[in-house]
């Protein structure tokens, strides 16, 4: 039997990553669930070991749930947020992240509004590197989340349809599953407003552009809306909430197009009544709950699996 | 040089562990406080048929429990990769019960210390018995089995095998000698 391990120093990104490694990560997530149900949630595996995370966006799910997969695995785990740290104070990044170096680190998990972020500090420090999503890049942690609550639902990959709706261009979620979801075997299909389609789709080779949600969502296993980033409309990309809600937005009629059985997805956090209706959020076919607590156990499972690396 | 001694055969295995269901039963009185936890991934197959002898002896049906010890390991940061985790599965509590903890070969004892850590994690046994197919020596820690089903001398360049048909293609325990000897 081929001896399985994970051979990177960091977790930088979906993209470059093999099928092996993937479903390395997802089985080794799936035996951590477990643990989050027990008694006593915490085994003594990354005793001794500092986590940092570093966050210089807000998050409340991503960075809570590295934090608690931390300590559930024993390591110690210390929160940096931009916004109560020498950043504000004119600090460069990488002078930030040398310091915390200095401080022996082992594990340093970072988000930030930049691309590339993580591997610029991942080539300066020891510690391994974890990104917790780059600007609109990546996010892989999150898509290997999805990928889990997709495998736990539907069993394989192989011939899934995924629609992909929202705002594509500033998805990093986005671009981590339209690289993880072809890797192995689903079919992409993406529908956004055409401000909101980045301008290289060819870099997705496979992934089927639709006009309309409604061709989107027509005969699918699996509906992934994604979060209109209110916070980052400075250029307006569409004309009002109201319209992109009834044009875009996934109610109970429209998911009716899709599969009996189809799962709905969202990465959170959700603006309810713009993208996704309360009744289908809350309805029998979202699995947004299912996708946290994958949160957690997918990311025991990365920090595990590069704990795991002595140099 | 590779001389195998077989110590067990199928039949063997079968009274071996026999003999065994009855001992558990012999010196506990509290069979309705029995449970069963099999260590990855022989002890597991042990402790399914075990499972099946005390119902059969005894009507009795005790509980099974899957322990995966990776999360537990004393040498986790002495490898250069974490090995793989499998899944461990105890749906019931272990308070007060009296655990029969079951594995294939007992040799250091580092894989039964990381077993107990493990179960006092599902909450606080009466007792915890150790039952092993094989006892083969060479300790590193204190730690010593209830039950016993063979034991076999050996020195730490010898290798025992167990083979058990859930996954091997038959039921067997065999010895032999070998220049790098065993990690267990």
């Amino acid at each position: 039997m081929k001896k399985r391990i994970f051979s990177r120093k960091d977790l930088l990104a979906i993209k470059g990553l093999h099928e092996d490694d993937l479903t390395l990560i997802l089985d080794t997530a799936e035996s951590f669930k477990e643990i989050s149900r027990r008694p006593i949630k915490k085994v003594p595996t990354l005793r001794g070991q500092t986590i940092i995370n570093l966050f210089y966006e807000p998050s409340t799910r991503t960075r809570s749930s590295f934090e608690i997969a931390a300590k559930r695995l024993s390591a110690d785990a210390i929160n940096i947020s931009a916004s109560t740290s020498s950043v504000v104070k004119g600090e460069t990044l990488l002078d930030t992240v040398k310091n915390l170096q200095a401080m022996a680190p082992d594990i340093i998990v970072i988000r930030h509004a930049c691309v590339g972020a993580p591997h610029l500090i991942a080539g300066q420090v020891d510690a391994r590197v974890v990104n917790a999503g780059d600007g609109a890049n990546e996010h892989p942690s999150q898509a290997l989340l999805d990928l889990l609550t997709i495998r736990e639902h539907k069993r394989n990959f192989a011939g899934l349809e995924v629609a992909i709706i929202g705002d594509i261009a500033h998805s990093r979620v986005a671009r981590s599953n339209m690289h993880a979801l072809p890797l192995l075997g689903a079919q992409v299909r993406v529908c956004s407003p055409p401000t909101m389609l980045p301008l290289r789709m060819d870099a997705f080779p496979g992934v089927r552009i639709c006009a309309s949600p409604e061709e989107a969502l027509e005969g699918v296993d699996v509906v992934m809306m994604l979060r209109i980033q209110l916070e980052r409309q400075d250029r307006t990309l569409f004309s009002s909430v109201n319209e992109y809600a009834r044009r875009y937005g996934l109610n109970a009629s429209r998911l009716k197009l899709a599969k009996k059985d189809a799962i709905v997805m969202h990465p959170g956090p959700m603006n309810r009544g713009v993208e996704i209706s309360s009744a289908v959020a809350d309805g029998k076919h979202s699995v947004i709950l299912d996708q946290v607590e994958n949160g957690v156990a997918v990311r025991m499972a990365i920090l595990y699996l590069l704990g795991g690396m002595s140099e | 040089m590779n001389d195998r001694k077989l110590i067990l055969d199928e039949r063997g295995m079968a009274m071996v562990l026999s003999r065994m269901a009855y001992e558990i039963l012999e010196r506990n009185d509290a069979h309705g406080d029995l449970v069963l936890v099999g260590i990855r991934t022989r002890g597991v197959f042990l402790a399914q048929r075990l499972q099946a002898l005390l119902k059969q002896i005894a009507s009795l049906d005790v509980p099974l429990g899957i322990l995966d010890i990776t999360l537990y390991r004393d040498d986790l940061s002495h490898g250069t990769h974490h090995p793989v985790l499998e899944k461990t599965d105890i749906s019931f509590s272990l308070d007060d019960k009296i655990v029969i903890l079951v594995d294939d070969v007992l040799y250091t004892g580092r894989t039964v210390r990381a077993a107990m850590d493990g179960l006092m994690d599902f909450g606080r046994p009466r007792a915890i018995q150790l039952l092993v197919l094989v006892d083969r020596g060479h300790r590193e820690l204190p730690i010593m089995p209830d039950y016993v089903g063979k034991h076999v001398p050996s020195s730490p360049q010898h290798k025992v095998k167990v083979r058990m048909r859930e996954e091997d293609e038959h039921d067997s325990v065999t010895v032999s000698y070998t220049d790098q000897g065993q990690m267990d």
